[in-house]
């Protein structure tokens, strides 16, 4: 068994949050970057300019990149071959405290009844997966809610077939339009049950913006199709309208019901704040 | 480019058109979801509003906390659909402009053609961006709501883009069929 003390956990969680919300990822630095040689109006090309510009300012540390600065979701994989000296979800959450602290991040959780601010940015969403081996994953991504309001789930009839899904897709982004902040990385989970495919799509934010679903061949091919329908839409960086409303499409599938056909997607904002650290 | 100083006077609104692109300066108020559900209060009750909304433009934003020596955080817009309900009877009240991101209802439209308003769209996810431009901050109601708290701002070259004009023009009804 390979000793991982709490302590080391929190630590990495709160350096984790405060460079999630000052660096734009590098793959979607670049993916920006090539956006804007795609957009021919000025307008569209002065808004991924100043994402941009958004991003070198952010950098230096003293201004997040957004003042949603989200709620922590994070993927953690626990490998059969670590101990940790106490709770780790209390760890996490020890680190995401610290973190919003420390790092002058805006503190966005609240009772969902009352309203009232937890104060601390706290209790992350964690997601847990069991693996083999002597090392502990941590995904982390912090989530603004202009993105995450706009996402949705629908209980499809698998008489819908592929059609129904990408329909409920381009629907779903049509609907997010401005408000969410494309250009979006659009997360698509199919099949599962109803909280399964919701996983699923949160979870395929955290793959890189150029790769394509390799163990799917249907999926991929799903996503390379999605992309190109999506960036027909025309709403484009900020809404103004433009060739680059999603840069990237994700789609996840897992077996499910044959009464069902369940299909989520989760938008993501143009920022795509995320990490992963192994230890 | 235009360059437009807030409060904003009647023929500063007359001349703006949708798909505008401004620089505003001057004073606005932040305002976003707790604060206007406090003030729709106070306006139910008949009692004295936090400050006078005649000609004023509200910012729909929740900044994050200044580090020392900072005026502010990194202070975007936030989605202006959430305070659809409220609007309505803030433009009845005098408030003359908006800035948010994404589109608002009908209704909101309609209110914003009839007391000759505006309504902007900031850019979503530049909050670092704008923090250069506000040059001063303070927080003038509701301390107790922090980030939702109601902020006077001084601003210099803020960038928006008009979305609803006076004339019940749609920026983007109009960009969806270009």
């Amino acid at each position: 068994m390979r000793p991982i003390k709490c302590e080391k956990i929190t630590g990495i969680v709160e350096r984790m949050v405060i460079d999630a919300n000052h660096f734009l990822p590098y793959d979607v630095f670049t993916c920006m970057k090539e956006a804007a040689d795609l957009e021919s109006t000025k307008k569209a090309k002065t808004v991924i300019y100043k994402i941009l510009e958004n991003h070198k300012i952010a950098k230096k540390g003293t201004y997040p990149l957004c003042q949603d600065t989200g709620i922590v979701v994070v993927f953690l994989e626990v490998g059969n071959e670590t101990s940790t000296d106490g709770d780790i979800y209390k760890a996490i959450n020890k680190g995401v405290e610290a973190g919003y602290a420390k790092g002058f991040l805006r503190k966005s959780m609240a009772d969902p009844l009352t309203r009232e601010n937890t104060g601390t940015n706290t209790p992350a969403i964690i997601h847990t997966k069991l693996v083999k081996g002597p090392h502990i994953k941590i995904s982390l991504m912090t989530k603004g809610a202009g993105a995450e309001n706009k996402s949705a789930l629908k209980m499809l009839s698998p008489s819908d077939g592929i059609e129904g899904i990408k329909e409920f897709v381009l629907d779903t982004v049509r609907k997010a339009g401005a408000s969410a902040c494309p250009p979006f990385v659009i997360g698509v989970g199919i099949g599962g049950n109803m909280e399964m495919c919701a996983i699923l799509a949160k979870k395929s934010l955290m793959r890189e913006l150029d790769d394509f679903n390799k163990s799917d061949k249907n999926a991929a091919k799903l996503e390379a199709e999605l992309f190109k329908e999506i960036n027909k839409l025309d709403i484009g960086p900020l809404g103004f309208g433009g060739n680059t409303t999603a840069l990237a499409v994700k789609v996840e599938t897992k077996p499910c019901h044959i009464a069902s056909l369940p299909v989520a997607v989760n938008i993501q904002c143009h920022s795509a704040r995320h990490k992963t650290f192994t230890i | 480019m235009k360059r437009i100083t807030a409060p904003l006077d009647a023929d500063t609104i007359d001349d703006l058109e949708v798909g505008d692109e401004v620089l505003i300066s001057g004073v606005i108020y932040t305002m976003r979801d707790a604060a206007h559900a406090k003030v729709a209060e106070i306006i139910e009750k008949k009692g004295k509003l936090p400050f006078d909304l005649t000609n004023q433009v509200v910012y729909y934003c929740g900044p994050t906390p200044a580090k020392e020596g900072n005026v502010i955080g990194s202070c975007g817009p936030t989605t202006s659909s959430r305070m659809d309900k409220y609007t309505p009877m803030l433009l009845e009240r005098g408030l003359k402009g908006m800035i948010g991101k994404g589109e608002r209802s009908v209704p909101v439209k309609d209110a914003i053609a009839k007391y000759g308003a505006i309504y902007f769209s900031a850019l979503g996810g530049l909050g670092a961006e704008y923090a250069r431009d506000v040059k001063k901050s303070e927080v003038i109601a509701f301390p107790e709501l922090g980030p939702e708290a109601i902020y006077r701002m001084e601003i210099e070259d803020f960038y928006a883009v008009v979305i609803n004009d006076a004339k019940g023009n749609d920026y983007f009804v109009i960009n969806q069929y270009n």
